[in-house]
């Protein structure tokens, strides 16, 4: 094998050639507009204060730059695209879920500080007291709007009340009462969606909401900030103080005002996970059931790809390569697609499996709400996707090992049986150890076919945290993350770390098991 | 051959036929009456294999036309699967374009060159490319939702976002060219650096064409890989129309109301194409797949 140093460091000559001087000047000016690009996107996402993501492009930007101008590093520049792709979809969402795992960032800890704070500036109240008592005047076809606090009166000018849309509305004092006709109590509340929609703005300033069937009161600004970064509810007068350690402005009394911000919670999440009995349990039964999950495919698809395998490569068979194609179909055919066609067939009231079962022994298990009964058919399905690649792996295997040693066990009188045992096996599990403990991970992490067949249902009882008794870790994960009302990223990201620490084991362990050569 | 034989051979082979017939037939089941099912009037047609009231129902909706039940009543395809398996395509035939050039690039200059990081950089891509994207999917959707922000194409809710973050997969189809590469030897190339190319030429005109095959290879790994990808598309894409595939299908089986003809019709229609250029091109991939890892 021969390797070139990719003309490292000679002097290089402009290319005779016109159309590859124009090649490498094409090459040139797009490294240029990508490396702008990128410091263009830095700079907006400093600007907008999300340092995690500035740091994330200014280091691919520089690296861009750098190994592309750098004669050196010519060999680098053609791994940098992928290598670049990798770190920024695999490795840099690893560090990132990483870090979210130490904080509290959630649905209701969303935002950042500063936009928590100007979101709770912009909230107004409904002052009742300073209610306006509400009266419509007909004008024609259009409606004059009289409020009077008693002490108070202003009018509008005549408005369409068929016109639903949100709008301002100046009105002035009134100097004297309409004289026209006012409208009945029914056709006012015929009214009243145009009436919520009107925002009534008096010659103070101050602006007029509906407040009641008969009556407009002020809306006043909620909050007022004081000094160092105290908030006052004017409403319920209080003081409000912003609480860096949970993430929340905080009342007198302890009460929390959502929206909070994300702010570092150290290892609360994992506390949570370990200490929490109504995370902890779930987390536990799942956790068990996981590994039992993935253990028990490999050894099912193992044990049945590994007969199949030795039944076809019996010299005396014939019509192997049928058999082979019709064996790999499971295979063949997107798993997203099989999945679903199991959802239909082991459907509890029309799906064909429990039709056959009432045929046969007159019973119809419930396989989508027996716990036991959902984990037997998750493990039926998965090892019909799975036995095929168990079975690909067992052939070639099998192919390897020498004939000769089947002659000598025939001649000393062992079967088949004996064959398989003490010839077949010994000979290829370990070099499919490996690739056995591959599969193992594969599994573990077998988002697709739980999120497809069960969804993790039947859920477990009394768990705080959406969790199914057929939730895998991931499928749990998930659920935490994004479908739950409360969506807690903080909580699911610190679960991710610990299948993260779980899966790097798993792949260290691998990497020496086969040996790899590079 | 084998010398000594047994003497019930006969016997035996019959035996392991038998086996082999009922456990083919066991497997091939669910597949055959999805078939039968999308031939099935109604959606909750019970009955043998084949069909015994035929109707083409399911598969004028699943092909996106009206059909008129013999009552006079209209029924409207229920989803645009014909949109969907567009979607998935185009993701497909983008990403894996995109995978095979960088994948090459780089299996070259791991292949072929001697640098500084080297014997690191593919073991750890060899470990990172056991960790499921699904556990980084927080992540990757706030990656997109801030991106989209500034780059509309790469925001939520778009295929270029799903394209782009099918290029974290890039490290299995590396090692699979990488394997190639070195399996030809370099004496060619070498020749034609003698001669006056360069590196890139050397790899442009001599090593790129004789490694055809293993690129078509890939290129079907990686389309087969992303048309089957459920986890990143669930997230990332919102819409009914943006849908793909694998992400569209499920919505036939939703809890309350499962459709369970019209989802037969559609699951043939999308799913022969793939098992058979699967089953056509088994020999390659195959290869590719029981060397790297498992099918995702």
């Amino acid at each position: 094998m021969y390797t070139t140093n990719a003309s490292r460091g000679l002097p290089r000559h402009r290319s005779r050639h016109l159309a590859e001087r124009y090649t490498r000047w094409t090459l040139r000016c797009l490294i240029a507009v990508l490396v702008i690009a990128l410091l263009w996107l830095v700079l907006a996402f400093h600007l907008n204060g999300q340092w995690m993501f500035a740091l994330l492009f200014s280091v691919l930007g520089g690296s861009l730059a750098v190994v592309f101008t750098k004669r050196t590093l010519m060999s680098h520049r053609y791994i940098f695209p992928a290598v670049a792709g990798l770190g920024v979809f695999v490795i840099f969402p690893l560090l990132y879920t990483i870090g979210i795992s130490f904080s509290n960032y959630s649905s209701s800890n969303l935002l950042s500080e500063e936009r928590v704070r100007s979101q709770l500036l912009r909230q107004t109240y409904q002052e009742d007291d300073a209610a306006f008592d509400l009266a419509l005047y007909r004008e024609g076809d259009l409606t004059r709007l009289l409020l009077d606090s008693g002490t108070q009166q202003f009018v509008s000018s005549p408005l369409n009340l068929e016109n639903q849309e949100i709008r301002q509305i100046g009105i002035q004092a009134a100097d004297a009462l309409p004289t026209s006709e006012t409208l009945p109590m029914r056709e006012m509340i015929q009214a009243r969606s145009a009436l919520q929609a009107l925002r009534l703005i008096t010659p103070d300033g101050t602006e007029l909401r509906m407040a009641g069937i008969r009556q407009f009161a002020p809306m006043l600004d909620r909050y007022e900030p004081r000094e160092n970064g105290t908030l006052f509810d004017r409403r319920d007068d209080r003081l409000l103080t912003p609480d860096h350690t949970i993430g929340f402005f905080v009342a007198d009394t302890g009460e929390r005002i959502t929206p909070g911000w994300p702010v570092n919670v150290g290892f609360a999440n994992y506390t949570q996970i370990f200490t929490d009995p109504d995370i902890r349990g779930p987390f536990m039964q799942i956790f068990v059931w996981t590994f039992v999950f993935a253990a028990l495919t490999v050894v099912f698809t193992l044990a049945v790809g590994f007969v199949l395998a030795s039944l076809l490569q019996w010299d005396q068979l014939k019509g192997k390569a049928i058999y082979r194609t019709l064996l790999i179909l499971p295979y063949a055919v997107p798993a997203f697609i099989s999945i679903l066609i199991f959802k239909g067939m082991f459907n509890q009231h029309f799906g064909e499996v429990n039709m056959i079962l009432d045929t046969l022994f007159g019973v119809r298990p419930e396989w989508f709400t027996d716990p036991w009964l959902a984990r037997s058919m998750l493990l039926v399905v998965n090892t019909w996707l799975g036995y095929p690649y168990m079975l690909l792996l067992c052939m070639g295997l099998i192919q390897a090992i020498p004939q000769d040693l089947y002659e000598a066990s025939a001649v000393d009188g062992g079967g088949p049986i004996t064959n398989l045992f003490k010839i077949t096996l010994p000979l290829i599990i370990k070099p499919l150890t490996p690739l056995l403990i591959a599969a193992f991970a594969f599994n573990f992490n077998n988002f697709v076919l739980i999120a497809l067949l069960t969804g993790g249902n039947p859920d477990i009882l009394g768990a705080s945290t959406p969790a199914g008794t057929t939730d895998l870790l991931v499928s749990y994960t998930y659920r935490i993350a994004f479908q739950d009302a409360g969506q807690n990223f903080g909580l699911a990201a610190a679960i991710a770390t610990l299948i993260f620490l779980l899966v790097a084991g798993m792949s260290l362990l691998n990497l020496r098991l086969s040996k790899v050569k590079v | 051959m084998a010398m000594v034989q047994p003497r019930s051979v006969g016997a035996r082979r019959l035996g392991a036929h038998l086996a082999l017939i009922c456990f083919v037939s066991l497997i091939v089941f669910p597949l055959l009456l999805v078939i039968s099912i999308s031939f099935r009037e109604g959606n909750f047609a019970t009955g043998s294999l084949i069909p015994e009231r035929f109707s083409l129902e399911h598969w004028s909706l699943a092909l996106g036309i009206p059909w008129e039940r013999p009552d006079g009543s209209i029924v409207q395809p229920p989803f645009p699967v014909l949109l969907w398996l567009w979607n998935s395509i185009k993701v497909a035939v983008v990403s894996s374009v995109l995978i095979l050039m960088l994948a090459t690039t780089s299996a070259y200059a791991f292949a072929r060159m001697r640098f500084k990081g080297k014997e690191p950089l593919l073991k750890g891509m060899l470990i990172f490319q056991m960790f499921p994207a699904v556990l980084s999917l927080v992540a990757l959707y706030a990656l997109f939702d801030r991106l989209g922000q500034f780059v509309g194409w790469l925001g939520i809710n778009t295929h270029g976002a799903l394209i782009v973050a099918s290029l974290g997969a890039v490290a299995l189809h590396i090692w699979t060219i990488k394997g190639y590469f070195e399996s030809i030897d370099g004496s060619l190339e070498e020749a034609a650096m003698v001669d006056g190319a360069s590196t890139w030429q050397a790899f442009r005109y001599i090593l790129l064409p004789l490694s055809i095959p293993i690129l078509m290879v890939v290129f079907i790994l990686a389309f087969v890989m992303s048309i089957m990808e459920y986890p990143m598309a669930s997230v990332l894409l919102v819409d009914e129309h943006k849908l793909t595939l694998a992400v569209g299908a499920q919505q036939y089986l939703a809890d309350h109301n499962q459709r369970w003809g019209n989802f037969a019709a559609a699951a043939v229609l999308s799913g022969l194409p793939i098992t058979v250029a699967f089953l056509i091109c088994q020999r390659w991939i195959i290869g590719g797949l029981t060397a790297g890892g498992v099918k995702g």
